[in-house]
């Protein structure tokens, strides 16, 4: 862990540069004075609207249900193949140039072809963003698989431990590091797709709604909006992620 | 288990030109504690692996490993620096009781110590959780391949002490793997010499003395003493491992 500099907070080194973006941004707005460029303050008014009188909660709401959704699938599906992929060369020699084709498939592609063929449901549009994923998912944990300690492994080889014991206590602890930067990387991946495809084929979320203010030229909103869910993330890191990757490396310090 | 019974024709590992080990037949009752002794390479490691049942691949039979309760301690401690030293005793008996193990670890002299992540524990006190690991399984055959490498004198010799205290309660069949005669004549009751790779055994030595005895005791160093003027043929083996791979042929 980098050490904050004396008397200054961490806190307020981490947003110093989100403030000194906020300022440059407010102060060329007022310059300006042009409605395609709206202040900061304009957007804060807008969000606190959208979030008093209008559906923005239910729209956030959707999209992280979706978000929430194929990130579970894309972390699970990927994690196991990863593994699978790393330990065993029958298997990587299998699925390799499946997942270079993964890898490489636009999520535009993905998303019309789940929409065309599974219909224009949920379900489509969870399997959409969790195909766009899950790829990278596998060539993280799959290099993380292969860089397991075999003494380690023998110890549990050596005293009969049971398969799914080696698998909790063993392996994973050894994929942590690998499995929190697929998350951290996933996250922000999810979110991106997730609103291409709400924006193609739903009609709520986020994604939809910016669509909706498109048409319009309605930049306060979608700048509101999007303030929204950038809000969410920054939730989401701060309490979960961090918070998690510490207890996960506190046998270091 | 009443009895080992080693019979090893050749092994020779996928990929390589020659045989890791020769010809090695020898027998151990239970409870006896043996020492192998050779110069490094010679495939001592290997030997444990397939005794261990680890490695299938091998010319001939062994009489234990599968199915019988073996435990192994490396050259290193090999404890996982994510669990916490009762986390790892548990790793290998998953139903001891916290009496337990504050009760073996305070046997091992590491009382308190239970909530502790191995990192924070020196290189002595985690060779003593890696013994004390082995132990908790209630082993019918104890196989110890170097663990008392690179310590400075007092640990190992404390070390030699926790193992004679925990064998005294299970008393398993005992494979230490050195390339200390010294600590060989100390521990154990007998002492199996074998060349370099592919290994073989060329003397079977009963060790002269009995009780508990220390590295640096005037009787080891005599019995070491006898024994290299017996069979010079040794000492050039050993003190030359590395580099004069005709000594021991």
């Amino acid at each position: 862990m980098p050490q904050a500099r004396a008397g200054l907070p961490a806190g307020v080194i981490r947003s110093g540069s989100l403030l000194v973006l906020l300022l440059i941004w407010q102060l060329v707005a007022l310059r300006v004075h042009d409605p395609l460029l709206p202040a900061p303050t304009a957007v804060l008014a807008s969000l606190f609207h959208h979030l008093t009188a209008g559906e923005l909660l239910h729209h956030l709401g959707m999209t992280l249900l979706r978000v929430l959704a194929a990130f579970v699938i894309a972390m699970t599906v990927g994690v196991a193949v990863g593994i699978w992929m790393g330990r065993s060369r029958l298997a990587n020699q299998l699925l390799d140039s499946l997942l270079v084709l993964m890898l490489n498939l636009p999520a535009l592609v993905a998303a019309i072809l789940c929409f065309i063929w599974i219909g224009l449901n949920e379900t489509a549009a969870v399997i959409a963003v969790a195909l766009n994923k899950i790829p990278t998912v596998i060539t993280n944990i799959r290099e993380g698989a292969r860089a397991l300690d075999p003494q380690l492994l023998q110890v549990g080889e050596v005293y009969r431990v049971p398969r799914l014991t080696v698998l909790r206590r063993i392996v994973l602890p050894q994929l942590y590091p690998y499995i929190m930067a697929s998350a951290r990387s996933g996250l922000a991946l999810i979110w991106k797709i997730v609103l291409v495809i709400e924006l193609l084929g739903r009609s709520d979320g986020i994604g939809f709604q910016l669509g909706t203010y498109f048409q319009f030229f309605d930049l306060t909103s979608i700048l509101a909006y999007t303030a929204a869910f950038a809000a969410v993330v920054f939730v989401i890191e701060a309490l979960l992620l961090r918070p998690l990757d510490r207890r996960l490396n506190g046998w270091r310090s | 288990m009443s009895e080992l019974r080693v019979d090893i024709r050749a092994k020779r590992h996928a990929g390589v030109a020659v045989d890791t080990l020769g010809e090695l037949r020898f027998a151990a009752q239970s409870g006896d504690f043996i020492a192998i002794v050779g110069p490094s390479g010679a495939g001592k490691t290997t030997l444990l692996k397939i005794i261990a049942g680890l490695d299938p691949a091998f010319d001939g039979s062994v009489s234990a490993g599968r199915g019988s309760r073996v435990g192994f301690v490396f050259q290193e401690p090999r404890l996982l620096p994510w669990l916490n030293v009762a986390d790892n005793l548990r790793l290998v008996q998953p139903d001891l009781s916290d009496a337990a193990i504050d009760d073996g670890l305070a046997r091992v002299g590491l009382a308190g110590t239970a909530r502790q992540f191995p990192l924070r524990l020196s290189g002595g006190m985690q060779r003593r959780v890696a013994l004390l690991r082995a132990f908790l399984i209630q082993p019918e055959l104890l196989l110890l391949d170097e663990p008392f490498i690179s310590l400075d004198a007092p640990t190992a010799d404390s070390l030699y002490d926790v193992l004679a205290a925990l064998r005294a309660d299970v008393m398993p069949t005992t494979l230490l793997v050195t390339h200390d005669l010294r600590e060989a004549l100390a521990l154990a009751d007998r002492v199996l010499f074998v060349s370099r790779s592919p290994a073989r055994l060329i003397l079977d030595h009963t060790v002269p003395l009995s009780g508990r005895r220390r590295r640096d005791d005037a009787a080891v160093s005599e019995a070491h003493h006898q024994l290299m003027s017996q069979h010079p043929e040794l000492l050039g083996g050993l003190a030359a491992a590395g580099s004069n791979p005709e000594a021991v042929r």
